[in-house]
């Protein structure tokens, strides 16, 4: 009883000396401990320092200043919860958790409180039909365009035909890396590859036998969906087997420096999945440098900038950051709510002269986001990891993925969530 | 001087082997209760002071849980004397029972949902408590360990557990008790506190009565030493059977609970995994072994440190939550290995301790 109390007295002073200005809050649930910190941080750091650029360079959004509250979930569904809940009063405007597990939590709780979420080449892939899901969205790509790209990408490679070989999928056992099956399964019916699972289970460090049968099987290619440790060590036992990294195919979120860096020059010639481009060759990180870094702001150690998931980091802040912008236009008000945000984010309208305009020049790719489309386009490229120079380049344009394939098994799994919840289509 | 018995008569043989014999532990029983049952989820209801949300979400509902699952086990490892390391595998039997029932069976009532899942893991638990026929301590520690990891490979492996998603989640669909909802996102924070409160006071009811009767004793002979018990008549097999699935049961409706009525969606690896084994035999070790206050004591601090620790190092000092989170681990486990020092047999025995100064107080001698 003597803990609740002083629990009860600590939470009160908290909500106490929340400061009440008008200020637009992006809650930041970050991960900067545990087994997937290597991914965690960057994008942390990414999405507070693009904030404050934009307090410092422009005094905001629209006249408005920013913040950016972090909460700590260790990537745990239950930290999630509780941050969920302990940000939630501070009038947020959009979540960002950077975790399927969740993403896949917050889905139910957000839309009954209102809120928008953006799960941003993660999370819940049939979020991407607007028509069901009201306050989730995945744009500009989703993991099914992940797969697709990737066989598109061994599809190139072979002169688009690939029936008969054989191509090896290692995931994190959980409902992040179980997410990629279902198209790569009809996938490989409609292209006729053999298609062979190799789950590992949380927090992946332990990856011999997994790696052992590949040995074994010597599958033509290898697609990865891991992350955090995991990521490392896959690619350091890929080395170990000697098996040629050019066929070895990560996701976007296993394509970092902190992944391949690990295994040294082992690791040349890797490929990854990306839907933003990659180096710190823009703009913007002059205005980084001047506004944030110089002025001593930048958040986290500032040892992560320029990396692809601080990239990747930077790009959601935009994405949200433009949302914002949008919803202020429409409503007439630069003070917005969370559901004013969320019209925003469904009104959203990337050109390639606004990215221009904000000093990233072909750093991802224009759409436009509807009521029934909360997916995007679903373009990528392919970026290979040069260990000599320590740097990723793209290798690939923006290709589309193969939607003829995807769009069904999004309708067939908003449908299937539907029926469960209750959810009338809302866009007619 | 305040705290004591004389004066205060028994009559009836009932009244002298109720579970507060003292007159002012009785009062304070009843205080508590009225507060948890009717103090609290007003304020819930009301939302006094902001934020009922979060504390009916991340720190009630965890608590309370977390007490009943600790309260099994306490059954097995604490009265019984047989070590378990499986719990996180029985919660989630318990958890993707009530799964399979809610959504093979839409008008089931959640109330019968969840003691049917316990029913579930008590079976679960029966077979998986064979073993302890044959080997005792750290080896069916050992046992009971591949029960954790065979039974989280198996709900990952077998798409019908999880109705065949894509993903592998499970997620609870709304369900109500008395026309209020106790599961889903728009279930109001006072009705899932209640509704996990009244299991636990039913629970801590039933176990107190199970742990002091006839059962009880025969478990804690057991405990104390096998042979002798046989000897004077203890069936060991009927015996450490019932343990397991009194105590399973517990631990499969407390994860029955988990899933629907807490987090709503879990996927079994992260949210049942070995660490899970780990945090709740650290609670009965903290709150004291074959004790059922230690139980929820021993919950209590495990699920509200850590919250309380993040509120001050990040809420009141401002600290970035990654060094937070460090300390976090470091203050939680010195704590852990300090109280395991000074007092190895917990919370609860700190607590008779100290009700046993306070009976004496202020003349020692």
């Amino acid at each position: 009883m003597k803990l609740t109390k002083l629990a009860a007295i600590a939470v009160a002073a908290v909500t106490a000396a929340t400061p009440v200005l008008a200020e637009l809050v992006f809650p930041s649930l970050s991960y900067r401990t545990g087994a997937y910190a290597s991914g965690g941080i960057p994008f942390a750091d990414g999405y507070a320092d693009y904030f404050t650029l934009l307090n410092e360079r422009d005094g905001g959004i629209g006249g408005v200043m920013t913040s950016v509250p972090e909460c700590e979930t260790g990537y745990s569904t239950e930290k999630g919860v509780e941050c969920y809940e302990a940000t939630k009063g501070g009038s947020p405007l959009v979540y960002q958790p950077l975790s399927t597990g969740i993403t896949y939590q917050l889905i139910p709780k957000v839309t009954a409180d209102g809120i928008p979420m953006h799960t941003m080449g993660y999370g819940r892939t049939s979020a991407a039909n607007g028509n069901i899901f009201s306050n989730v969205f995945n744009y500009p790509a989703n993991y099914w365009n992940g797969a697709s790209l990737a066989i598109n990408h061994i599809l190139d490679l072979n002169g688009g035909d690939i029936s008969g070989k054989s191509v090896a999928l290692v995931y994190h056992n959980s409902a992040y890396g179980k997410e990629p099956i279902r198209t790569l399964e009809e996938l490989s019916t409609k292209h006729g590859f053999d298609l062979s699972l190799l789950p590992i289970d949380h927090p992946g460090q332990e990856q011999k036998s997994q790696w052992l049968q590949i040995r074994r099987d010597r599958p033509d290619y290898v697609l990865m969906w891991g992350w955090g440790v995991m990521n490392q060590v896959a690619i350091q036992e890929a080395a170990n087997i000697r098996f040629p990294m050019e066929n070895f195919i990560g996701i976007w979120w296993s394509g970092s420096e902190n992944d391949v860096v690990p295994a040294g020059d082992a690791a040349n010639g890797y490929k990854a999945l990306t839907f933003h481009n990659v180096g710190s060759d823009f703009p913007v990180y002059d205005d980084i440098q001047k506004y944030v870094v110089d002025t001593g702001k930048a958040a986290g150690a500032g040892d992560q900038i320029g990396t692809v998931v601080y990239n990747r980091g930077l790009y959601a802040a935009m994405l949200a950051a433009e949302a914002a912008r949008t919803a202020q236009e429409i409503h007439g008000t630069p003070d917005i709510t969370a559901a004013m945000m969320r019209d925003g984010m469904e009104a959203l309208e990337i050109t390639e002269e606004r990215m221009v305009e904000l000093g990233m020049p072909n750093f991802g790719p224009s759409f436009k986001v509807s009521c029934e489309n909360h997916g995007g386009p679903g373009l990528g490229a392919v970026a290979q990891w040069d260990a000599a120079a320590g740097t990723w380049s793209l290798i690939s344009d923006f290709g589309p993925s193969d939607m003829d394939v995807i769009q069904p098994l999004i309708d067939a799994d908003s449908a299937a969530y539907a029926a469960e919840n209750n959810i009338e289509e809302r866009c007619n | 001087m305040f705290y004591r018995e004389a004066g205060d008569y028994k009559k009836t043989y009932a009244e002298d082997t109720q579970t507060f014999p003292i007159k002012l532990d009785r009062m304070g029983y009843y205080a508590i209760l009225a507060i948890a049952l009717i103090v609290i989820p007003i304020m819930l209801a009301n939302d006094v002071g902001g934020g009922a949300n979060y504390w009916a979400n991340a720190i009630l509902l965890p608590f309370l849980i977390w007490a009943i699952a600790s309260i099994g086990l306490n059954v097995l490892v604490g009265y019984c004397g047989q070590l378990s390391l499986g719990s996180g595998g029985f919660m989630a039997v318990g958890a993707y029972a009530s799964y399979k029932l809610m959504t093979s069976f839409p008008d089931l009532n959640i109330v019968f949902v969840v003691i049917l899942s316990g029913i579930v893991t008590a079976l679960v638990g029966i077979m998986f408590g064979l073993p302890s026929l044959r080997i005792k301590g750290f080896y069916l520690a050992v046992a009971t360990l591949a029960a954790q990891f065979f039974l989280v490979w198996m709900f990952n492996k077998v798409p019908w557990f999880y109705n065949y998603s894509a993903s592998g989640q499970i997620s609870s669909p709304t369900r109500t008790v008395f026309g209020f909802e106790v599961t889903g996102a728009t279930a109001t924070p006072e009705a899932k506190y209640l509704f996990c409160l009244a299991l636990l006071i039913a629970l801590a009811w039933v176990a107190r009565n199970l742990t002091r009767g006839r059962i009880g004793r025969s478990w804690m002979a057991i405990r104390d030493m096998d042979i002798a018990a046989e000897i004077i008549g203890v069936a060991p097999l009927r015996t450490k059977l019932s343990a397991f699935g009194v105590s399973s049961f517990f631990v499969g409706i407390a994860g029955a609970l988990f899933f629907s009525v807490y987090l709503g969606a879990v996927e079994v690896g992260e949210a049942f995994g070995i660490q899970k084994s780990f945090l709740l035999l650290f609670m009965i070790i903290i709150g004291g072994l074959g004790s059922i206050f230690g139980s929820i004591i021993g919950a209590a601090f495990m699920v509200l440190m850590p919250v309380l620790l993040k509120n001050i190092m990040v809420g009141q000092l401002g600290w970035a939550t990654d060094i937070a989170a460090h300390f976090e681990f470091v203050i939680v486990g010195a704590l852990i290995i300090i109280f395991l020092i000074l007092e190895p047999h917990g919370l609860a025995q700190l607590w008779r301790l100290l009700k046993e100064k306070l009976r004496l107080w202020p003349f020692p001698h």
